[in-house]
């Protein structure tokens, strides 16, 4: 029973996502017309199963699709996957795969294609998808051309919320099959079954998409092409946006300052609408093996001694909002009652008396994340706020590879980092904080080394719950207790800001925002 | 006519000479005049200058006083020019000193050897330098000094072959006297004109060189400098204009000053000229 209502209250929501849709379009489409954008910086390959950086899958999520996408609610809408229910126990998953699909050579998709992405492919080229996979999932079967039935040994809260662009592309049984992944020559002609195929690719200059006639939604899509320009210097980009050689600017694409003076411009729009799946969430890392950061005390000074309202207004130009603990406002489960941490040098002098460890007695070396200017920015504020503290903070500068290496080894007092949530916490947030997750080799899971039992036992059974409801009472207590410990010093959640002009319409609609395949854009003549 | 004198003629060095004492006032004066440290925030972020009067030359975007800056800015810049055009001369001297006396296989070895460092552009070679050894004072002024001394080498060279076939250094030859005595006590001392007129282009060159690394944030990220204040404000450039036109009205300034230091310097030193001004 209970799973007819999900169904139904689905199916409400889509009716009203339509509804709305309408009404806020209120021009009929247009079909015709070219996209420009840019692919910044150019992607080694365009095969979102073997590479998942931004840019990949920005061209790539044109070609190739995902069994679901998430709206800006992070809501479950059908992509490959018509509907899907879920067995009572939360066991079984039943996927039904929509009609008349063909890949861009014109062979028919079926649930083959996705068995053989779930069982060989990803399971070999993907890091999450075979934590997942090896962890929860038990069978995976086809008892229809047009049906997947994924089987689970335990339940898994977060398992509807894997099936995104980046977690679980479809990858083509017919190409892939028994050769050997990486050095598949097919990986230089992507095909997929989106609505536009790759027709060139100059490299160094531009990657030339073209609708794919044969798309599975009919009278779709409504461009004829998509170029995503190749631009490697950021201030050539905005030139490039404001001479209207591209359309659109995505996140990153231009420095802060740029898109504040762009968006002012007519016949601009902008949102930062269509990152919800991914939720950037920015901290600062404190080494917990060593004095001064093992002190609880001590972390909750520097939480106190940091003005985050003036980090995100001064130095990230107001694109972002303050963190107020590990779980993105934007991710599932997200709790408000926790902790809080005002900016109060007072209070932070307090907490350091209250430690009795003398500041001067700790050197600090801070390690910036080599992104740019503004990132400098924020180590030289933090820098200089600890050092008000009493602290001796030395900056110790390095590159991409400089950073990521110190990191992954544990080998830092001091640094940043920011990392997707991918929805739901059990994805992207309870890996910095499990201990099992205390491993050297990433700079991407718990490298401050914070160990507490009782957030373990919780994680777990917020991952493994049944109901929502379960799992909603477990992260919040667990939201309460990391934010008292200051696992991290959380700072803010990223704003990236989607610039386009108006006459480019339906750009983002869903929580994944650019990546999302492009059927529904049109431009107004 | 007394040396100083010779040199005041020329009013351009005179101007440089005043310029460079007053940058060097401010650089000793700057932890009296601006007791808190130049990264901390102070005021406002972005007052434009005199917008606020304590704040004459405005704040940056963390509100960090620009003056402040300007005064600990001038520390790094000639600590850095003075050192490595020290260690440079020094390098540079002992190279040239040994290439010019000794001739034959010595020169063509030190000289082959001094080739190789200029075929290299100076600057790419010292980006590289301080990137491997990471960006601190010390490896960058140890780069520039590295980068620099081969000109100083081949303009010692030249000056000790033609000083060494002269009668008194063939007396002293004949005297017994040794090859380093000769070299430091006869020959050098003649020699140091045109070497005091390299070494003081030299530090201009350098204060250049540490600021174009800063502004590629290869500078010692925890000292303020010139350069580096440049390439934090220069994305601003149209909302905050103060923020790199003072730092880099203070560069102009002081190389300036240095060079024409360093043409008085030539004036007042190269014999052949003596007369020019008169």
């Amino acid at each position: 029973m209970k799973r007819h209502v999900n169904l139904l209250a689905a199916a409400a929501g889509l009716l009203c996502a339509g509804l709305m849709g309408t009404a806020y379009a209120q021009e009929t489409p247009v079909k015709g017309g070219t996209l420009n954008m840019i692919a910044q910086p150019e992607p080694p390959m365009l095969m979102v199963g073997l590479n998942s950086q931004g840019p990949t899958l920005y061209v790539g999520g044109q070609i190739y699709q995902s069994l679901l996408t998430y709206g800006t609610d992070l809501k479950p809408l059908p992509s490959l996957a018509k509907s899907w229910t879920i067995s009572p126990d939360g066991l079984t998953y039943t996927f039904t795969l929509q009609d008349n699909v063909k890949w861009h050579d014109g062979k028919p998709f079926s649930a083959d294609d996705v068995i053989f992405t779930a069982d060989k492919f990803l399971r070999e080229s993907h890091p999450r998808w075979r934590l997942i996979a090896t962890t929860y999932v038990e069978s995976i079967t086809a008892p229809a051309p047009n049906q997947v039935v994924f089987k689970l040994k335990k339940p898994f809260s977060a398992f509807l919320h894997a099936f995104e662009l980046s977690s679980f592309p479809i990858i083509p049984k017919h190409i892939y099959d028994g050769t050997d992944y990486r050095t598949n020559p097919a990986n230089q002609t992507p095909i997929g079954t989106g609505p536009f195929k790759l027709k060139d690719w100059k490299r160094g200059s531009y990657i030339h998409l073209v609708r794919n006639e044969d798309y599975w939604k009919p009278g779709k899509p409504y461009l004829d092409e998509l170029y995503f320009r190749i631009i490697p210097d950021a201030a050539s980009r905005a030139v490039a946006f404001e001479k209207g050689t591209v359309d659109v600017l995505r996140g990153g694409d231009v420095e802060g300052f740029e898109v504040r003076r762009l968006v002012k411009q007519k016949d601009v729009e902008n949102t930062t609408s269509g990152w919800e799946a991914y939720a950037p969430l920015v901290f600062m890392q404190m080494n917990l093996r060593n004095q001064p950061f093992s002190d609880k005390r001590i972390r909750q000074a520097v939480m106190h001694a940091i003005d985050r309202e003036f980090i995100v207004k001064n130095i990230f130009f107001g694109l972002g909002k303050v963190a107020t603990g590990p779980i993105a406002s934007t991710t599932l489960y997200y709790s408000k009652d926790v902790p809080t941490y005002p900016f109060d040098m007072a209070r932070a002098k307090k907490l350091v008396t209250e430690s009795g460890i003398n500041p001067a007695d700790h050197p600090i070396r801070l390690m910036p994340l080599p992104y740019g200017a503004m990132w400098d920015r924020m180590s030289e504020y933090v820098k200089q706020q600890l050092e008000q503290l009493g602290f001796r903070v030395t900056i110790q500068g390095t590159d991409a590879g400089g950073w990521s290496q110190n990191t992954a080894d544990f080998n830092f007092d001091l640094t940043f980092n920011f990392t997707y949530q991918y929805g739901d916490p059990a994805l992207g947030v309870a890996r910095h904080y499990l201990s099992s997750n205390v491993i050297k080799g990433t700079p991407y899971g718990n490298n401050q080394n914070y160990v507490n039992p009782k957030v373990d036992e919780l994680f777990t059974a917020a991952a493994g719950a049944v109901s929502t409801e379960d799992a909603a009472r477990a992260y919040a207590e667990v939201q309460k207790i990391i934010v008292d410990d200051v696992a991290l010093g959380w700072l803010f959640e990223m704003h990236n800001v989607t610039v386009n002009r108006k006459k480019v319409k339906n750009l983002v609609t869903t929580g994944i925002g650019l990546n999302q395949y492009m059927d529904e854009v049109w431009i107004s003549k | 006519m007394p040396f100083f004198l010779r040199f005041a003629r020329n009013y351009g060095a005179l101007l440089g000479l005043a310029i460079l004492v007053l940058v060097v006032m401010v650089a000793l004066l700057a932890p009296l005049l601006f007791p808190a440290s130049p990264w901390q925030s102070v005021g406002d972020p972005f007052l434009a200058p005199s917008e606020d009067p304590s704040y004459p030359l405005g704040t940056d975007m963390l509100g960090r006083d620009i003056a402040a800056g300007l005064a600990y800015g001038a520390r790094v810049s000639l600590l850095v020019g003075v050192v490595s055009t020290a260690v440079a001369v020094v390098i540079g001297v002992t190279l040239g000193a040994l290439a010019g006396f000794y001739g034959g296989r010595a020169d063509d070895l030190l000289m082959r050897f001094t080739e190789f460092f200029q075929t290299i552009p100076a600057f790419a070679m010292a980006v590289v330098l301080v990137a491997i050894f990471s960006p601190n004072i010390v490896s960058i002024t140890l780069a520039i000094a590295v980068v620099s001394w081969p000109p100083v080498a081949r303009l010692v060279r030249a000056e000790f072959l033609s000083l060494r076939s002269r009668e008194f250094v063939q007396a002293a030859i004949v005297v017994g006297q040794t090859g380093p005595r000769i070299m430091l006590t006869q020959i050098l001392p003649n020699a140091i004109s045109p070497i005091i007129v390299t070494a003081s282009l030299m530090v201009a060159t350098a204060i250049l060189t540490e600021s174009s690394l800063s502004f590629l944030g290869l500078g010692d990220r925890n000292m303020m400098s010139w350069g580096f204040m440049i390439g934090a404000a220069r994305t601003m450039l149209r909302e905050a204009w103060w923020m790199s036109v003072f730092p880099g009205v203070a560069i102009l300034l002081t190389v300036l000053a240095i060079n024409l230091i360093g043409e008085g310097l030539n004036d007042a030193m190269n014999p052949h000229l003596r007369g020019r001004k008169g």
